[in-house]
């Protein structure tokens, strides 16, 4: 398993940090350029595959809209860590297939660290600092979700079955 | 076994007996709600790919309200894609155009107490101003129901917050909720169900309740409801529902896993300094800050009830001529009758630039942006960083009472000094 650099951030980031509003009509290629833009114009032009985007409570908190977690995606973020989430972007991001893992010791984690993840035993080792963190285990069917790669294809593969 | 109102819904959508909290059931939908922005544009690849058709276009609801009125060639797109996708799939629960979707899905008629709803923006708990359950969700779960007709929910422990006392002049159910957002914070009520009860709350009008649960969103709740009564009935019968009772209520020996208490009679106007609406205070903390406009808008802050109390305060007077008052009301219906019993003449005489409906100002799009630099109060219920406008702009909450007042001030003001 690869490990990844982290982008950590602090408690209540929102849905409008990650996806401005006055971009959301614009193609999803364009929308992501702003991506963090108003905390951290560094983010989305550095950011890459194998990242791991770390924050304290409320990740997320505010609108429905899917392209914060779909940002973070399409920047590479292959994982997302916090203390705990605004439920629609929880559940935005695992039907993406983006694990987003709740994890309390996310204070022990500084932008730059080397970390390797684990989202079955939900394991994260912090390879800069030497020391290992728990996630809370995703819920069983979730789990199975993110296997799959996210709602869209666990829906075809279900709704085949049914239909075979 | 004895159950939140909540858990009733759950349990009749699920098709079960009882629910508890923390048990993950699968519901049926009774209506699915979207906008132009979580709609059709972002269904239609999805619905491909998943290999599904609307499961039933006649539980579907679409109304355009984010990139409206549209200028620029992109909205412009967004709203074709969303007009042909619906005549092609046969909804004919569409507005286009009529107002922001949590005030026209009950004006319409679409909504009666008990319905278990989802709709593909956060502030989807407004219905449960109307006994009904209604959950936020994005763009790819409702594709999901959409195709199935069917979401997994894990039931929420449910909150009762009792808000006792009556209101004193001047304050309003906005700041009921903004004083909630600053006392249990942004995720004080995250994942919970939040049931609005108490003296205060059975006193307020419909739009007032409305409030509360929309911004139930800004706690975190899963979503926010207020058991129907007379006045509910009467208002969605006003509005063409198909109502044959109040629902369901909670029983008296329900389970909560925390009462919250809040008297409304030493309830003060409440401002949300920027960027959260939890850093909510009394006004007094923040009276002075020189705004450069002051905006009546949005689902939460622009229904026929908040044009009234902007007008009750600006009634003969002037706004301040360093300061835009802008009031964009909420749906053409809500538009229709201010204009038709006097409100929006008084608004306009006192300064007001009247916009289309539309989520507009709140979330930075037309003329009701904020520039660089610049410092706004609004009606609406969100100020983080950037959404009302430019990344340097400064955005405060507060009621309407507070937002007109603070137009006529030119700075941030008491409206009881007003009223």
């Amino acid at each position: 398993m690869a490990d990844g650099r982290a982008w950590v951030y602090g408690d209540d980031i929102d849905t409008d940090l990650m996806a401005p509003s006055a971009y959301l009509m614009k193609p999803a290629d364009e929308v992501v350029q702003h991506c963090m833009e108003a905390l951290d114009p560094t983010f989305a032009k550095s950011a890459g595959p194998g990242d791991v985007f770390v924050a304290g409570d409320n990740l997320g908190v505010g609108s429905s809209r899917e392209q914060a977690p779909q940002n973070l995606q399409v920047l590479g973020i292959r994982y997302v860590l916090a203390k705990s989430f605004g439920r629609i972007f929880y559940r935005n991001a695992l039907n993406l297939g983006l694990p987003a893992l709740v994890c309390k010791d996310t204070d022990r984690i500084s932008t730059g660290d080397r970390l390797k993840i684990d989202p079955v035993s939900g394991r994260v080792d912090n390879l800069t600092t030497g020391e290992s963190l728990e996630c809370e285990p995703l819920p069983p069917h979730l789990l199975e979700m993110i296997r799959e790669g996210g709602l869209i294809p666990h829906l075809k593969k279900k709704l085949a079955r049914e239909g075979a | 076994m004895s159950q939140t109102i909540s858990e009733k819904i759950i349990a009749r959508a699920a098709g079960v007996e009882s629910v508890r909290p923390g048990e993950i059931v699968t519901c049926k939908v009774d209506l699915a709600m979207m906008h132009d922005s979580s709609g059709p544009r972002r269904q239609i690849e999805k619905l491909e790919a998943v290999g599904a058709d609307v499961w039933d276009p006649d539980k579907v609801v679409v109304i355009t309200d984010h990139f409206v009125h549209e200028t620029d060639a992109d909205s412009i797109r967004i709203q074709d894609i969303t007009r042909d996708w619906v005549a092609a799939k046969g909804v004919k629960r569409y507005h286009e155009k009529q107002g922001i979707c949590h005030v026209v899905l009950p004006e319409g008629g679409h909504l009666v107490p008990g319905m278990f709803l989802v709709g593909g923006d956060s502030h989807s708990p407004t219905a449960g101003a109307f006994g009904c359950f209604m959950i936020g969700i994005g763009a790819t779960d409702l594709t999901g129901v959409l195709a199935t007709g069917e979401i997994w929910v894990r039931v929420p422990h449910s909150i009762r917050v009792d808000v006792t006392g009556t209101l004193p002049g001047g304050v309003a159910a906005k700041d009921v909720i903004l004083s909630l957002c600053h006392r249990i914070g942004l995720n004080g009520a995250n994942y919970k169900a939040v049931e609005f009860s108490g003296i205060a709350v059975k006193e307020m009008s419909i739009d007032e309740r409305m409030v509360l649960t929309n911004m139930s969103a800004e706690i975190g709740a899963k979503t926010g409801i207020v058991a129907a009564d007379a006045k509910t009935l009467d208002w969605l019968r006003d509005a063409g529902a198909p109502v044959n009772g109040p629902g369901f209520e909670s029983d008296t020996d329900a389970v909560y896993g925390q009462v919250i208490e809040m008297d409304a009679r030493g309830l003060s106007p409440q401002v949300a300094a920027p960027h959260s609406p939890a850093n909510s205070r009394p006004v007094e903390e923040n009276t002075g800050v020189r705004v450069q406009q002051a905006y009546i808008g949005a689902c939460t802050g622009a229904k026929l009830d908040d044009l009234r109390m902007a007008a009750k305060i600006v009634k003969g007077k002037k706004v301040f001529e360093g300061t835009r008052f802008v009031v964009a009301p909420a749906s053409n219906r809500i538009r229709d009758r201010a204009a038709e019993e006097g409100t929006i003449a008084t608004l306009v005489e006192a300064g007001a630039m009247i916009l289309p409906s539309g989520c507009g100002g709140c979330i930075g799009l037309g003329p009701a942006r904020l520039g660089e630099n610049e410092v706004g109060i609004s009606s609406s219920s969100r100020n983080f960083r950037g959404r009302m406008g430019a990344k340097s702009s400064q955005g405060y909450l507060g009621s309407a009472y507070t937002v007109a007042a603070s137009a006529l001030a030119g700075r941030i003001a008491d409206p009881r000094e007003y009223v």
